[in-house]
């Protein structure tokens, strides 16, 4: 299979890396990069759990190629930490107890931030309507949805 | 490229449907050609009396354009039911017009509203309705060769009323049975045009329930019934969720309240 040079900016680091073109990003990032907390549950778009942010766009990391991301700037879970809305949803998903087993968290976590950068409400229904490309399968969504809104109140303080 | 015949080639846009045909490969081309880099498709401008809609324009594109939501309302009414946020920032129109899935939204609406599809291909560019593109499920009026280039909608006037409705599982599912309408006016009805998608092999113009309606007020009950019982029961199809009979009774439903919802 053809391999292409690409270079990324992945967490804040530019790299370069030769991938077979016909390389899914998400596989790519998990085992290349050693970058694990993007998880791969369906392979097909529906569950939401590999979505990782490109350009600050929230995508699905099983549903483009890694040569796709050549030149462009990606952000995984392990990386959220250094967004200030990133890192209070962690501490949220933990105070809320929004993870049990963790395979969706990551996604989870790249949607919502999305949603609040957005400027997106603390309403529940809208926060459901973001969140509902992505699966929780042992918590529930309520525990998940408390996480977001309580973010979205703590920013709207003054 | 893709006019070398020599082998099989596919194009690829947001790829929000083929990659997973690729990952559970039910799609195996020997070349995928990348449009995705193409900035000349991605444009949506005002041409005359028509939205022109470049084939990369993007899902939340098009839901942030304020040309979209002034001059194409049933378009911009259908587009947060296409799947979630995360592919919507992936998928194309184009892309969902090149693949029309029967189930898709895209495909009905600009059925619906009657717009043109131009493609083009190594010898050049012409322009087919809607009406004559979609075909079959996952068939169009595209020759070997040819690309999605545009999209061209005529402008919504003043007058014109629009409605829209499916029925779906759960939010962003395909829809089990949906339809697109639009009407130059809904008291009387006049002009109406009535599209399904998700209920039959290809976008389904429910022609006898636009004769029965057209001339009668949209909250009409009787039309609205007669309506209802024009569907053609024989078009729909079934499946392991959903039977025919089952569709043509959800076809009904979705029906009635996406005229009803135009008569507010």
């Amino acid at each position: 299979m053809k391999n292409k040079e690409i270079e990324v900016c992945i967490n804040g680091e530019t790299i370069q890396a030769s991938v077979p073109v016909r390389m899914n990003l998400v596989d790519f990032i998990r085992e290349k990069l050693g970058l694990t907390g993007s998880h791969v549950g369906c392979e097909q778009g529906v569950c939401g759990a590999c979505t990782i942010s490109i350009d600050g766009v929230a995508v699905r990391g099983c549903l483009m190629l890694a040569v796709q991301a050549d030149g462009s700037s990606i952000t995984t879970i392990e990386g959220v930490s250094e967004n200030p809305v990133g890192s209070a949803l962690q501490r949220a998903f933990v105070e809320h107890n929004a993870l049990q087993c963790g395979f969706c968290t990551p996604g989870m976590i790249a949607s919502s931030i999305e949603y609040i950068e957005q400027g997106g409400l603390s309403d529940r229904a809208a926060i459901r309507e973001h969140l509902s490309g992505n699966y929780c399968r042992c918590t529930g969504y309520q525990s998940i949805i408390d996480a977001v809104a309580s973010v979205v109140d703590q920013r709207a303080e003054p | 490229m893709i006019a070398d015949d020599t082998q099989t080639c596919q194009p690829l846009a947001g790829g929000q449907s083929l990659m997973p045909m690729l990952n559970l490969r039910v799609a195996q081309p020997e070349v995928l050609v990348d449009l995705n880099r193409i900035a000349a498709l991605s444009f949506i401008e005002i041409q005359n009396d028509v939205v022109h809609i470049g084939a990369m324009v993007r899902y939340t594109a098009l839901m942030h354009s304020p040309l979209i939501d002034k001059h194409v309302p049933l378009l911009a009414m259908a587009l947060p039911y296409i799947a979630h946020q995360a592919v919507r920032n992936r998928g194309t129109i184009g892309g969902s017009v090149a693949l029309a899935d029967p189930a898709a939204e895209m495909p009905a609406v600009l059925k619906a509203l009657a717009a043109t599809i131009v493609v083009v291909s190594a010898h050049g560019q012409r322009e087919i309705p809607a009406e004559a593109f979609f075909l079959g499920i996952y068939e169009t009026a595209l020759d070997e060769g040819e690309l999605v280039h545009s999209i061209k909608i005529p402008l919504a006037t003043s007058g014109h009323r629009f409605g829209f409705y499916e029925l779906a599982r759960r939010h962003g599912d395909y829809a089990m049975a949906g339809v697109a309408v639009s009407a130059q006016s809904i008291n009387p009805c006049t002009e109406l045009s009535i599209v399904f998608f998700g209920v039959a092999d290809q976008p389904l113009r429910a022609v006898d329930a636009q004769a029965v309606l057209e001339g009668c007020a949209i909250s009409d009950n009787a039309a609205l019934t007669a309506a209802q019982q024009s569907l053609p029961a024989e078009l729909m199809l079934g499946d392991t969720g959903v039977s025919a009979d089952t569709r043509l009774q959800l076809a009904r439903v979705a029906l009635k309240r996406a005229l009803l919802s135009m008569a507010d």
